[in-house]
Parts: C-alpha cells; sequence; structure tokens
C-alpha cells in the first residue's frame, strides 16, 4: 500500500517518518498528480488557514475531495481535523472545510500556545494509554452520528472514526509511538 | 529510524514547568520540550511575517502566513531610526493578537528575561530572543526552560546554535542582516550550520570531543547531532528574504521554514508579494511555479549592501 501526505505545510515529514518505521511507502502530495495511486492521505498539524489557501493554489481542492469519496481512507490530525470537518468555529470567513467528517469544531479550542499540553489518553483499540500531544489544538464540540469516538480527554472527544476516515485532534506523530499509525494502517482496506 | 524516539529521551529535555493544564481534574502537563517544539514543527513549510499594526497583521494572515511577528518598527526602519530598539508596547501586541486567529510571536532583547516574562503572561505563542532588539545584557541568554511558552533564537553557526538549544531554544533562525533585503548574511548561516552538520556525521567518537570544544557547545548536543545529522529542533531562515525566489533558494538549502520581515511591508505592492512567498516556500524545488508566482509583482524593497552596514546586527548574541 502507499499512503500521501498532504505536504504543503505542517509537520508532514514527522508522519511520514513514523510510516517509514512500519516499512509503508509514502509520498508527499503538492500537487494533484501526485494523488495517483495512493491508498490513503494523511493530513497533517500545521497551520489549517494557511492549508485551506494552499488547497487551492495548488489545485488540490476538488481532486483531494474526490478522492476521498472514491474511498482512499485517511487520517487527519489538529488542522488536518479542521480541514475535513462539517463546521468550524473561530476560524477565518474564507475558510472552506472540506466536510467529509461529521464535527463541528473550534480552531484553538483550548488556548493558546502556552496552553499547549501533553495528557495520557485511553484509545479504543490499545491496551495501554497513549500519549496525546495537544498544540494550539482545535476542540471538537459536537459529534455526527455517523461518527465514533475511539479516544476521550476530559469529557471531549480527541480522537473520532467514520469508517476509513479518522480524525485526531492531538499529534500521534510526536509522540515517539508508532501504534495509533500503526492501528490507521490495519484498518486501511 | 523513527526521529521522534531520540527526542523522547534527549538528555537535557527536563526542567518543564509541568503546571496543570486547562482541563481541571484530568492529568495533563503544559510546557514539556515536546509541546514546546511540537510548535516550531507545525510552522515546517511556512512563512512567518513581521508586522507593526492590525492592517498588517490581517494582509499577512489573508495572503497565507502562518504566525505574526508583532513588532513596533520593522528592522529596516529600526536600522534608520537607531536608538534603543525595546520590545513592543503590550497593547500594540495585543492589538494583533485580537486580529489574526494564527500565532502571534513577538520578540524580547536578548538576555532580558523580565521582558519575556511579560510576553508569556500576555499569551504570545512565540518569543524571539533578538539580536535585531538592542542586547540587555553582554554575557547571558535568557534561561529559556524556565518558560511555558517556547523560544526561537537566531544563530550564525552550529556552535552558537548549540547553546541556544542548550539555554532552552525550541526553534533556531538564521540572523541574516535583518532590514537589508539581502540574503547573502542567512546564506551564509545557513552554509555554515548545515554544512558543519554533515561533517559531525562523518566524525569519530574522537573527533566529536575537539567539535564540541572547537563549538564550544555541550557534548550531548554534539552526539545528538552527529547522529541524526540534524539540529535537534527545527531550522528556520530569518533575514533578507525579498522574493519569492530567495525563499527558494533557502528552502533548496535546507531551511524549513521562514520568517520575512521588512521584504513584505518595504514593498511596492505588499499583499501580492506576501502570497507569492508563501507559494514559493510550499513549492520550493518547483522552478516552473516559483517562476510563476514571481512575474508581475512590482519592485522589491530596495535592500542594503552589507559591508555598506554601520552595525552589524549578526553581531550581537554570544
Amino acid at each position: 500500500m502507499k499512503i500521501g501526505i498532504l505536504a504543503l505545510q505542517g509537520a508532514f515529514r514527522e508522519h511520514a517518518a513514523a510510516f517509514d518505521a512500519l516499512g509503508v511507502e509514502t509520498v508527499f502530495v503538492r500537487l494533484p498528480h501526485h494523488l495517483s495511486g495512493i491508498d490513503a492521505i494523511v493530513l497533517p498539524g500545521g497551520e489549517s488557514t494557511t492549508q485551506d489557501k494552499l488547497l487551492d493554489s495548488s489545485g488540490l481542492r476538488a481532486p483531494l475531495t474526490a478522492a476521498l469519496d472514491d474511498g482512499v481512507a485517511c487520517l487527519a490530525t489538529c488542522a488536518g481535523l479542521i480541514l475535513l470537518a462539517a463546521e468550524v468555529l473561530d476560524g477565518r470567513p474564507d475558510q472552506r472545510p472540506l466536510d467529509r467528517l461529521d464535527l463541528r469544531v473550534r480552531r484553538n479550542g483550548y488556548g493558546r500556545q502556552v496552553a499547549s499540553f501533553e495528557a495520557p489518553l485511553a484509545v479504543e483499540g490499545l491496551d495501554a494509554p497513549f500519549t496525546g500531544v495537544f498544540i494550539r489544538a482545535p476542540r471538537i464540540e459536537h459529534v455526527g452520528e455517523s461518527v465514533e469516538v475511539l479516544a476521550e480527554h476530559a469529557g471531549d472527544a480527541v480522537l473520532v472514526r467514520a469508517e476509513r476516515i479518522w480524525g485526531a485532534v492531538f499529534h500521534p506523530e510526536l509522540s515517539a509511538d508508532l501504534r495509533l499509525h500503526q492501528l490507521f494502517v490495519n484498518h486501511c482496506p | 529510524m523513527f526521529e521522534a524516539n531520540r527526542r523522547g529521551t534527549w538528555s537535557l529535555m527536563p526542567k518543564s514547568p509541568n503546571t496543570k493544564s486547562p482541563s481541571a481534574g484530568v492529568e495533563a502537563a503544559v510546557g514539556t520540550a515536546r509541546v514546546k517544539r511540537g510548535l516550531a514543527e507545525m510552522l515546517r513549510g511556512c512563512v512567518i511575517m513581521d508586522v507593526v499594526d492590525r492592517d498588517q497583521a490581517k494582509i499577512a494572515e489573508d495572503a497565507g502566513a502562518s504566525a505574526v511577528m508583532a513588532l513596533e518598527r520593522v528592522p529596516a526602519d529600526i536600522r534608520r531610526d537607531g536608538g534603543v530598539a525595546r520590545m513592543s508596547d503590550p497593547e500594540m501586541i495585543a492589538g494583533i493578537q485580537a486580529a489574526v486567529t494564527i500565532p502571534v510571536m513577538a520578540k524580547c532583547r536578548i538576555g532580558h528575561f523580565a521582558e519575556a516574562q511579560v510576553l508569556q503572561a500576555m499569551g504570545v505563542d512565540y518569543i524571539d530572543e533578538s539580536e535585531v532588539l538592542t542586547p540587555a545584557d553582554e554575557a547571558h541568554h535568557v534561561d529559556k526552560w524556565a518558560f511555558t511558552v517556547p523560544f526561537v533564537c537566531g544563530a550564525t553557526n552550529l556552535g552558537e546554535a548549540l547553546r541556544r538549544i542548550s539555554e532552552g531554544a525550541c526553534m533556531i533562525r538564521s540572523k541574516g542582516e535583518a532590514g537589508t533585503g539581502n540574503i547573502v548574511e542567512a546564506v551564509r548561516h545557513l552554509r555554515s550550520i548545515l554544512g558543519d552538520v554533515r561533517k559531525l556525521t562523518q566524525a569519530d567518537a574522537a573527533e566529536l570531543f575537539g567539535w564540541a570544544k572547537e563549538l564550544r557547545a555541550p557534548i550531548d548536543l554534539v552526539h545528538e547531532v552527529a547522529a541524526r545529522g540534524e539540529l535537534p529542533v527545527p531550522l528556520f531562515c530569518a533575514g533578507g528574504i525579498a522574493t519569492p525566489a530567495d525563499a527558494s533558494l533557502v528552502m533548496q538549502l535546507g531551511a524549513q521554514a521562514v520568517f520575512v520581515g521588512s521584504g513584505i511591508f518595504k514593498s511596492d505592492d505588499p499583499a501580492p508579494r506576501a502570497r507569492a512567498i508563501v507559494e514559493a516556500t510550499t513549492h520550493y524545488a518547483d522552478a516552473g511555479i516559483v517562476l510563476e508566482v514571481s512575474t508581475g509583482l512590482g519592485d522589491a524593497m530596495r535592500g542594503l549592501e552589507i559591508d555598506q552596514l554601520d552595525t552589524k546586527l549578526a553581531e550581537r548574541g554570544w
């Protein structure tokens, strides 16, 4: 299998390192033709407003949406989750989420960088706690019926899944722990 | 090798403030090295723009900047006006925090930990302990481990970079001559830092002790750089970027993101130039895209020759 990693801006390198360690082939996606032949796509953390603009300038918005609708699996973390959500609060008025994960999220919902934190999470499907690294993280304020919650922190959903589309408000690629990437790979069709 | 493994076991990691996060009653730690360096990771491949007021901050965010640096005068004007350059007025920084949704950074003087405390208290997202401001301490930099907010520091060479990292810096940037619109100094710094990193990866165990002495850097960090083949924190470029091709140049040399100061708002038409530099930073290796975004931008800032400068800012910092 081959995993595309959206590499417009943000922590794409860390996701590539994680999949490399698992022996899964990855390719950086910066232009539409980079999407060909991928089985899954990672939407990494970074700055969602920047990524949103670069989706348009690179011509990726329509082909990426089509790939998701075509059955490509997806792992979206932090800013990537904001790109996928149905509704974004405290975003920019011109921000256009792809609406492929039925969530309402609030940008920087846990506060500014001084409030960024790490915390142990009990994750459905993992035996031992996973350390979540939350960086200016979005807060999930509403979870749609089609979406399953795999982990919570302080009462909020922080890891969710709707069939082959996964979303995390934290950064599994920064935890030096490959279990979530492995879990995602195991569930890829 | 999965690089984050090393990061998690780094010998200089501790001394985190480890206070409680807003999620009351649930185990959570703020200000850890991983959380502080993490924001720098999120800024890879991005452009951070110097802004002096809300209007410029909006233009920067509209153009796709991933963060802004709030300061009272851009470096070109600090150079022109002279006098002591200090931390910006908190009211001005707060105005910019209110105007944009992206991270807001601000500068403190080298060694001025009280300015840094004020900036942390107002919730800035990153502090730049910057040579662009007039230094407050001729021997010491801020103990950055003592802070919850992460710091970026400038470096002209690998030894300086490692000393700043040993003090707790979570991001290193080049110290290209700010306010000149001249990329030559930033290129020198990047080539020096990255060239020496490449040499460290070839050195044997005995030579690494020699390197630590020569670089005046902790041996643990020298070992870490030799093993990883890169700095333990992201390396960004700052100083002298004025065109999309400048951004492409420094990204191809190995910078992981760019700071643009005077280069945008001292140019003819800031908004299109800002957008073009954002796109050139993402697609830095694609000359066709750099060409496309470079076309029709009007005049870049005029710029200064380095040997005609009265003050070389890069010489500040120890």
